[in-house]
């Protein structure tokens, strides 16, 4: 056993086992614990949690990588994944919380009707299986590099442990072993970064120190032929439309996805709804602004790696990565002239964005301990998501589905317990299905997740809160125009299904067209919902109270 | 703190002055309009749009429609989000709404 896969094993095992003793400590008996903690987290606890949920092994594994190569594009994801707390901050969490019950679909059935109930159940399930599929091959990343395991038992071995706290602590559980998990993932992605930019930029904060290497960086991409890391829409070939589509349709699907939404239910007070999503953007934030910087320095270490280096004398960091089939060297001249992220591209080197962090202390050469700790950091990153994941589908369909909609809720509390951790167990036996047969980049897989909650969830509860005359037939509509309208371009423009993929319309790319999908949701339901009767009076009551935290007192004379 | 509150009925005696409910809910939403004002501004517009001029002023070696979408922006929605939090403590306070315990501290 090399010290590399000892230290791996050390880090891996002491964090696993941190994390089941959580869950044991934490294990719960009634469904108002299993779904949402029992209101009772702590603010602050609750945003490390939502922080750890929220990112995930594309967050943690892939977007660095992605940055270095994308550059300045690489924005879309920086921003797009940060702002939308913003929306969640402003126009959603407060009053969901003030609503107060377990799941998103079930705001939007009390709100709207019952089959509205079903088709937000719907979709919350289909979204966050496409998500959760990103997290299972970005687990497989960790275990298949660093343990030379197959990336089929690294799935299994990964939801194995996701299935342990998930089913016994439900919500509860998930929350305090994502407390920890956070702690583990952002000391793995922050404590190389800074070693890193001491060592390159003589300053240990990272995000002040990469743009000064950014003029060396651009010269050396040039000589390897890629286009310069601070020129603007140029990474992405739908150029500034496209841009900006990405990034107001990752903004929107960061609101509207249901795993993030159910997060701050958990708080005790709307007022910690408030400051649980700042301390939340506060958390994801640390390693938001360190990414770019991660993905510029472990840029410029690879490209002077790959000036010096010759067929016979590689860097020592790649064979094992060519091993683990994440990187490609084909040098026929004995130098490497052109490097790429692009297995089509025909370079001389060919790195997986998915590799770049988790790579990036051997490409710098930083000690053994360092590179365990950032494979446990990764697969926190993985678990933390999954989790998150697996119990919005498992609320969905036990609660929304089975709870509501079968047993017209007269299920005893037991058999409530029962059926949600029957439809956790189902979730993850589906999950490890999906994530044996995984598709694309981790990261992008993830990015259509958020075209469909953007173009479904995102109108339909900013209308439910702010707009009283917004209906149920109105919602349906919506949602599903949005839906079909997001859902069925991505199809004619990927090759999913079996369907060919066919050219871009107006550059707009799949991954952008959630944002028009929900301008469409948006206009659907304002047309239907003027068009038909409005809400009940009990209904538009409901949508009156949730605007204010509390009954008002006047006792203090204000 | 109650969990389902929508079930009672609206709050207060019948007849009691409900028009600081529009009051707070018309502070509330202009302090929406002012921070979404200034989020997309930093964000889709200083790190999408006006990219390009902006590249054209240097800071530290970043240029400045870079530094925007990559940490920028970033920044001042961390900012956005504790502004809105501290300032709608105020007006729950002016409004009486605050979540309060039996000793009056903040829940």
């Amino acid at each position: 056993m090399t010290s590399m896969q000892f230290w791996t094993f050390f880090f891996l095992i002491l964090t696993f086992g941190i994390y089941i003793f959580i869950a044991w400590r934490s294990r719960v008996k009634e469904t108002k614990e299993f779904y949402v903690a029992s209101q009772g987290v702590p603010a602050v606890a609750n945003g490390a949690a939502v922080a750890a949920d929220w990112m995930s092994a594309a967050s943690f594994i892939g977007m660095a990588g992605m940055i270095a190569f994308l550059g300045s594009d690489g924005s879309v994801y920086l921003m797009g994944w940060t702002g939308g707390y913003v929306l969640l901050a402003l126009l959603l969490a407060p009053y969901l919380r003030k609503w107060g019950k377990f799941t998103v679909p079930e705001f939007v059935g009390d709100r709207y009707s019952d089959t509205v109930r079903v088709v937000a159940a719907v979709c919350a399930i289909v979204i966050s299986f496409t998500y959760v599929v990103g997290q299972m091959t970005g687990g497989g990343v960790v275990f298949a590099r660093f343990l030379g395991l197959s990336a089929e038992w690294a799935v299994v071995v990964a939801a194995v442990v996701i299935f342990f706290y998930a089913v016994l602590g439900g919500m509860k559980g998930i929350t305090y072993t994502q407390v920890a998990q956070y702690i583990v993932l952002i000391i793995a992605y922050l404590i190389p970064a800074v070693a890193v930019s001491q060592a390159i930029g003589g300053f240990p904060i990272p995000q002040v120190t990469y743009g000064t290497i950014l003029s060396e960086l651009d010269a050396l991409r040039v000589e390897f032929g890629l286009h310069e890391f601070i020129e603007a829409f140029a990474g992405r070939a739908g150029g500034q439309l496209d841009v900006f589509l990405v990034t107001l349709s990752l903004m929107l699907g960061t609101a509207g996805l249901p795993h993030v939404i159910i997060r701050f239910y958990t708080t005790k007070t709307v007022r910690g709804a408030r400051f649980s999503a700042f301390w939340a953007l506060f958390f994801i934030s640390l390693l938001y602004l360190t990414a770019p910087a991660v993905g510029a320095f472990t840029n410029l270490n690879l490209l002077r790696g790959a000036q010096e280096a010759t067929a016979d004398n590689l860097p020592a960091w790649i064979q094992p990565w060519s091993d683990a089939g994440y990187v490609t060297v084909s040098a026929g001249d004995g130098s490497i002239d052109t490097v790429s992220n692009s297995a089509d591209s025909g370079a001389d080197l060919i790195v997986s964005n998915d590799i770049l962090v988790l790579a990036s202390p051997e490409i710098s050469g930083l000690p053994a301990p360092i590179i365990g700790l950032m494979a446990a950091g990764g697969m926190a990153a993985a678990l933390s998501t999954a989790a998150g994941l697996l119990l919005v589908i498992s609320s969905a369909a036990s609660h929304d589905i089975y709870y509501r909609m079968i047993s017209k809720e007269r299920a005893s509390e037991k058999t409530q317990m029962l059926v949600g951790r029957l439809a956790m167990t189902g979730a993850v036996i589906v999950a490890i299905f999906a994530g044996l047969n995984p598709p694309a980049f981790v990261a992008q897989v993830v990015a259509f997740a958020f075209g469909l909650a953007a173009s479904t969830f995102f109108p339909i509860l900013i209308l439910g809160v702010f707009w009283k005359k917004a209906n149920a037939t109105g919602a349906a509509a919506g949602m599903l125009t949005g839906l079909i309208f997001t859902g069925g371009y991505m199809i004619y423009t990927l090759e999913v299904f079996g369907t060919s993929a066919n050219d871009h319309i107006f550059n707009v790319s799949p991954e952008g067209i959630g944002a028009i999908g929900a301008v469409v949701n948006f206009v659907v339901t304002i047309v239907v919902s003027n068009l038909t009767r409005p809400p009940s009076e009990h209904v538009q009551e409901m949508v009156e109270e949730i605007r204010y935290p509390q009954a008002r007192r006047l006792t203090t004379g204000s | 703190m109650s969990d389902v509150t929508h079930e009672s009925p609206s709050s207060g005696p019948p007849g009691e002055d409900l028009s600081w409910r529009q009051r707070y809910w018309k502070k509330n939403v202009r302090l929406l309009v002012i921070l979404l004002a200034i989020w997309a501004a930093v964000s889709l517009g200083a790190g999408v749009l006006f990219i390009e001029p902006l590249n054209n002023i240097v800071i530290l070696g970043f240029p400045l429609g870079l530094w925007f979408g990559q940490q920028g922006a970033i920044y001042t929605f961390v900012i956005l989000i504790l502004v809105y939090a501290l300032w709608m403590d105020r007006i729950d306070d002016e409004f009486g709404v605050s979540e309060r315990n039996g000793d009056g501290e903040r829940a």
